[in-house]
């Protein structure tokens, strides 16, 4: 069970949070892709074996949604590394 | 007699008998006993049937490296127990388990008849003609371990969670050594051991390290942050030192068969010993072969000795230690070492306490088949002979058990060539090995290595790490170097050498394997089961691994070892549940009126994310298909009521409420007036209907947005998305109200005139409150707000009070409603309404398949937005696909003929892909007929003809019709 450290909250289990999956970029303009670019944004994920950003929701505390860097292999939870270009919009 | 309790020694409470039966023999034994030990002072040396084969099994370890399980049929039934854990119980009934009708006659040895059809990986190759299935009940019935116990037995469990400074898994020394340093520095200390009494080898093997143990135990137990679990063994490592144990009759608290704790410890000592193992030979399994460290583990833990004619196979040092202390409790020991050269002060040693030595020897068979009598052995100038003997007590080597350190996936296995095992690369993080977990075998050096993995990890969590008294060597037959022999050969082709007791493999089943072409050790492992039963191994892994090395010219370093995961141990899943089960685990939602429902005599549905809602409300001789058709009829004809609480409702605030709805629905949002409502069709972003409702414009800047009442959790997480990672520039709050209102809808053509006999303080006429209209106020002391809509095809009113009120207004409605006949209404009849009024429900025709175009309601769909969820997606679809699965009514020839929800639809009725599918089906009242909602191919275009749906092998002809039975102009819901 993941220890996940929430801005407002503090260092909280997991079993209070929803994971919401790999941190997307905010949703793009439909008109600004192709077609086969729109598919890929909608079912095509990195699926990282590493460090990968995702996303996870406090819905049995504070209701924010919060962006963690976690380690898929060892589930290390680390600061945002500053060499990765993090998802904007989000906390 | 051949094994039997002595007459002092063990750790065992001698002033407590305990009588117990095993397989109809009536026994006794001692507190402190296993089941194992009691068993072994009574000399049953048979205690259970092997796996596949069903061979007379003893015990052959005497902790969790053994397999035999037994079933204890009372006090509190309970099956699979490991019988050298599981403590010993006053009056208890014990049985063997997967045999009949007990261990010692059992039917189920035919199979060692058919032994040569019951190779590794049989069930691809014997048994398939001509149809497996008519072998598989048998073979199921014949394997596997002990029945499931009556149903009515409750599980007397309790999970736990625990924190720390320092874990230290075993008590040995080396834990006690850690322990002791950890806590004399001020941290909080869990020293959890798998035994009755801490002190682990110093104990099983009667080690004098003058009280060194006793005293340290001692100062443990009095510091109050230090926690110390017997009988505990801690099964699973996971992330974030997240660590598992199972707690067996917990001392604190015996009345609990198991805990199960979750625990989190900033830093872990894994001090957890090592597993001895075996040099296999010849029919190495016969009840009275046992591994040399169980044959000292019963002496000094519980005053059992094993057998009186003993001989010791062993090619390492340690086995010289059982050899002195089973002669020293009067058994006659011949040690067979295949190691040629003995060592001076050993073989005086030996010689003095009436131990025979003979070295450079091999064990080549054991002879016997429910005990064993004897063994045939070779000696070092080739002469074979046999050696009478009743037990044989063999010791192959030792390995480290670092198995937790190996679930952190932060250890590596690493080849140890002297000590001829695997032990663990550290981990420099969160855990550090001690003792002989990390390979350090004598008794003294553990305890220091035990001390100094204590400092390191106190350092970790910056404390000070004092130093303590530490116990003299005193261990001089520990096992410094192995001399590896993996198996003796077999020198005829039918004779079977075990490598693995769990799961009868045998060496000629590796040989199968690897000729087969499955040469990895993970393949060799899943082909043979080896390593796969309920000792996963312990002993018997590191001489498959030698042995696949041996067969394939592999450095064993090089075949490797296979993956470590949780749980270390079996463990029940009723631990792991705790008390924490069924209504427990996932409580039941109930509306406020439930208690009035219940009163009525409603029989209760679950209507979605655990909400009990009533299915209908029978009527004394009615069945629910009587019910739910005289409920619907009372809707069509008078006035009907139904508690539509567990409906999903939002309350969204904020200046861009408007921009939100536009975004997540398909039509048209912005322009909705004040006190108006509008039906949204929801899609997610991939172009399909996730979810429908209507949405309440209650003020400029708040409104009410209603979901069905499955989705109410799906579409909250959908929400909070958008607003929170996709357009947090949005003004926008998004808060839940689903259990704050309560409701009570009216439906039928009388529902106006009880809305008027509830004397509304607002205008509650046709023009002041239309369709999709709303109106708020009071019904005489109640607070209400009510929105006009329908789902059921009749006139409708849903009536909106906070909770506490619901009772109240529900009883003011029956009472009011009395002279129209109003009806209380279940959700049975509501389906039957909404099916012949052609509305689509989430679930049945809203499958996670369908787009708005699909069910019809492609005018809702927006033709001026740019964008909303779903719309480039589904138009891709649409133009990659245009024959769609399109919504249609459908009446089958026979009118009373019923079809199941989900029935196929296939051309002609062949058992070919379907062209559709039935997604509600009810007995129509107004009709006074089966009809039915399905989605067909092409479906609007298929209007009259006649399609089939296929039910195993029944065909039933329907004819396609326009999905809606009832009201289509809504000239009813619009009245």
């Amino acid at each position: 069970m993941l220890q996940i450290s929430c801005p407002w909250c503090g260092l909280r289990p997991e079993g209070e949070f929803v994971c919401l999956g790999e941190a997307v970029p905010p949703r793009p303009d439909p008109a600004a892709l192709t077609a086969g670019e729109w598919a890929s944004s909608l079912a095509n994920r990195a699926n990282i074996r590493g460090l990968h950003a995702e996303r996870w929701w406090h819905v049995r505390s504070c209701g924010r949604i919060l962006t963690i860097w976690r380690d898929t292999v060892s589930h290390a939870i680390v600061p945002a590394p500053a060499s990765m270009a993090a998802p904007k919009a989000t906390p | 007699m051949t094994a039997r309790r002595l007459a002092h020694g063990g750790i065992i409470e001698r002033s407590r008998p305990l009588s117990f039966r095993f397989d109809g023999m009536d026994l006794s034994g001692f507190a402190g006993d296993t089941v194992a030990s009691a068993l072994m002072a009574n000399d049953v040396a048979l205690v259970g049937r092997s796996f596949k084969l069903h061979r007379p099994r003893g015990f052959f370890g005497a902790g969790h490296e053994d397999g035999v399980m037994v079933s204890r049929l009372s006090p509190r039934a309970a099956t699979n127990q490991l019988a050298t854990v599981t403590p010993l119980e006053k009056d208890a009934t014990y049985v063997s388990v997967s045999t009949w009708p007990n261990a010692r006659h059992d039917i189920g040895a035919a199979a060692q008849w058919f032994s040569r059809l019951l190779p590794a990986g049989f069930y691809y190759k014997t048994f398939m003609l001509p149809n497996w299935h008519l072998f598989e009940p048998f073979i199921r019935g014949a394997a596997g371990l002990g029945r499931v116990p009556d149903p009515a037995w409750e599980p007397v469990s309790e999970s736990r969670f625990g924190d720390c400074d320092v874990l230290v898994v075993g008590a040995g020394p080396a834990g006690l050594g850690a322990a002791l340093t950890a806590a004399r520095s001020g941290a909080s200390v869990m020293l959890v051991d798998d035994g009755e009494a801490p002190g682990g080898r110093l104990v099983l093997d009667g080690l004098d390290d003058g009280g060194w143990a006793s005293r340290t135990v001692a100062e443990l137990e009095t510091l109050p942050y230090v926690r110390l679990l017997r009988r505990a063994t801690v099964w699973g490592y996971h992330e974030h030192n997240l660590l598992t144990v199972i707690e067996r009759r917990p001392v604190d608290a015996p009345d609990l068969d198991l805990r199960n704790w979750k625990i989190r410890a900033r830093q872990v000592v894994i001090a957890a010993g090592a597993h001895e193992r075996p040099i296999p030979f010849v029919d190495g399994d016969r009840p009275g072969v046992m591994l040399a460290s169980a044959a000292r583990s019963f002496l000094h833990r519980h005053g059992v000795l094993a057998g009186e004619h003993a001989v010791l196979f062993a090619n390492n040092d340690s086995a010289r230690g059982a050899a002195l202390d089973l002669a020293g409790a009067g058994a006659a020991v011949t040690l067979v070492d295949i190691r040629p050269d003995p060592g001076g002060m050993a073989a005086a040693a030996l010689a003095q306490s009436g131990v025979t030595l003979i070295a450079g020897g091999c064990v080549l068979r054991a002879v016997g088949a429910k005990r064993v009598e004897a063994v045939e052995m070779r000696h070092a100038d080739g002469r074979l002979a046999t050696l009478p003997c009743d037990l044989v007590a063999v010791s192959g080597g030792w390995n480290p058990a670092f198995h937790l350190a190996s679930q952190t996936r932060e250890a590596k296995s690493v080849w140890h060539h002297e000590l001829a095992t695997f032990v663990a690369s550290h981990g420099e993080g969160r855990f550090r090995l001690a003792g002989a977990a990390r390979g350090v075998f004598e008794a003294g050096a553990c305890a220091r290595d035990g001390m100094e993995a204590g400092q390191a990890v106190l350092r970790a969590i910056g404390r000070k790490a004092p130093a303590i008294d530490l116990p003299g060597p005193d261990d001089p037959f520990a096992a410094r170097s192995v001399a590896p022999l993996w198996f003796v050969p077999p020198r005829r082709r039918r004779d079977k050498v075990f490598v693995d007791l769990s799961g009868d493999v045998t060496t000629a089943d590796l040989e199968l394997a690897l000729r087969e072409g499955y040469d990895s050790i993970e393949l060799v492992k899943r082909y043979t089961t080896a390593g796969m039963g309920v000792d996963q191994g312990k002993s018997g892994n590191v001489n498959v691994i030698g042995i696949v090395g041996a067969l394939t010219g592999q450095a064993t370093e090089l075949v490797g070892t296979t993956t470590f995961r949780p749980p270390f141990v079996p463990v029940e899943f009723g631990a792991i549940a705790g008390a924490r089960h069924k209504a427990r685990l996932y409580p039941w939602r109930h509306t406020p009126l439930a208690d009035w429902h219940l009163a009525r005599g409603a029989v209760m549905y679950e209507a979605g994310l655990r909400w009990q809602r009533p299915g209908f409300y029978p009527l004394p001789g009615e069945d629910g298909a009587a019910a739910a058709g005289r409920e619907a009829r009372a809707v069509r004809n008078g006035v009907g009521v139904y508690d539509g609480t567990p409906l999903g409702k939002f309350q969204l605030k904020g200046p861009d409420v408007g921009k939100l709805l536009d975004l997540v629905y398909i039509s048209d949002f912005g322009k909705v007036a004040v006190g108006r409502g509008k039906y949204g069709v929801m899609m997610s972003d991939d172009g399909l209907i996730m979810d429908d409702g209507v949405a309440f414009r209650l003020a400029e800047d708040r409104w009410l947005l209603h979901s069905s009442t499955g989705a109410a959790d799906r579409v909250h997480a959908h929400l909070e998305q958008i607003v929170q990672v996709h357009r947090p520039d949005w003004q926008v709050s998004v808060i839940p109200v689903t259990t704050q209102w309560a409701n009570a809808t009216l439906c039928g053509p009388c529902a106006r005139d009880v809305l008027v006999a509830l004397k509304p303080d607002f205008d509650a006429s046709r023009t002041a409150l239309p369709f999709m209209g709303m109106a708020e106020g009071h019904l005489g002391a109640i607070p209400v707000r009510v929105f006009r809509v329908s789902w059921t095809g009749e006139l409708s009113f849903e009536l909106n009070t906070p909770a506490r009120h619901a009772a109240a207004l529900w009883e003011m409605v029956m009472a009011a409603g009395a002279p129209f006949g109003i009806t209380p209404v279940g959700s049975e009849a509501n389906h039957i309404l909404r099916v012949e009024a052609g509305y689509i429900s989430t679930g049945h025709e809203v499958d996670g398949t369908a787009d708005p175009h699909d069910l019809g309601l492609g005018a809702l769909v927006s033709a001026t937005k740019p964008d909303f969820l779903g719309k480039r997606a589904m138009a891709m679809r649409r133009q990659r696909d245009p024959v769609r699965f399109e919504l249609v009514g459908l009446l089958p020839s026979d009118p009373e003929r019923f079809l199941p929800e989900g029935a196929p639809l296939t051309p002609g009725g062949d058992k070919v892909d379907q062209e559709g599918f039935v997604s509600a089906c009810v007995r129509s009242v107004t009709l006074d007929r089966v009809i039915a909602l399905g989605l067909l191919r092409a479906g609007r275009s298929r209007i009259g003809e006649t399609v089939h749906a296929r039910i195993r092998n029944d065909i039933v002809p329907l004819r396609v019709v326009a999905p809606v039975f009832h009201d289509a102009d809504r000239a009813r819901v619009r009245s």
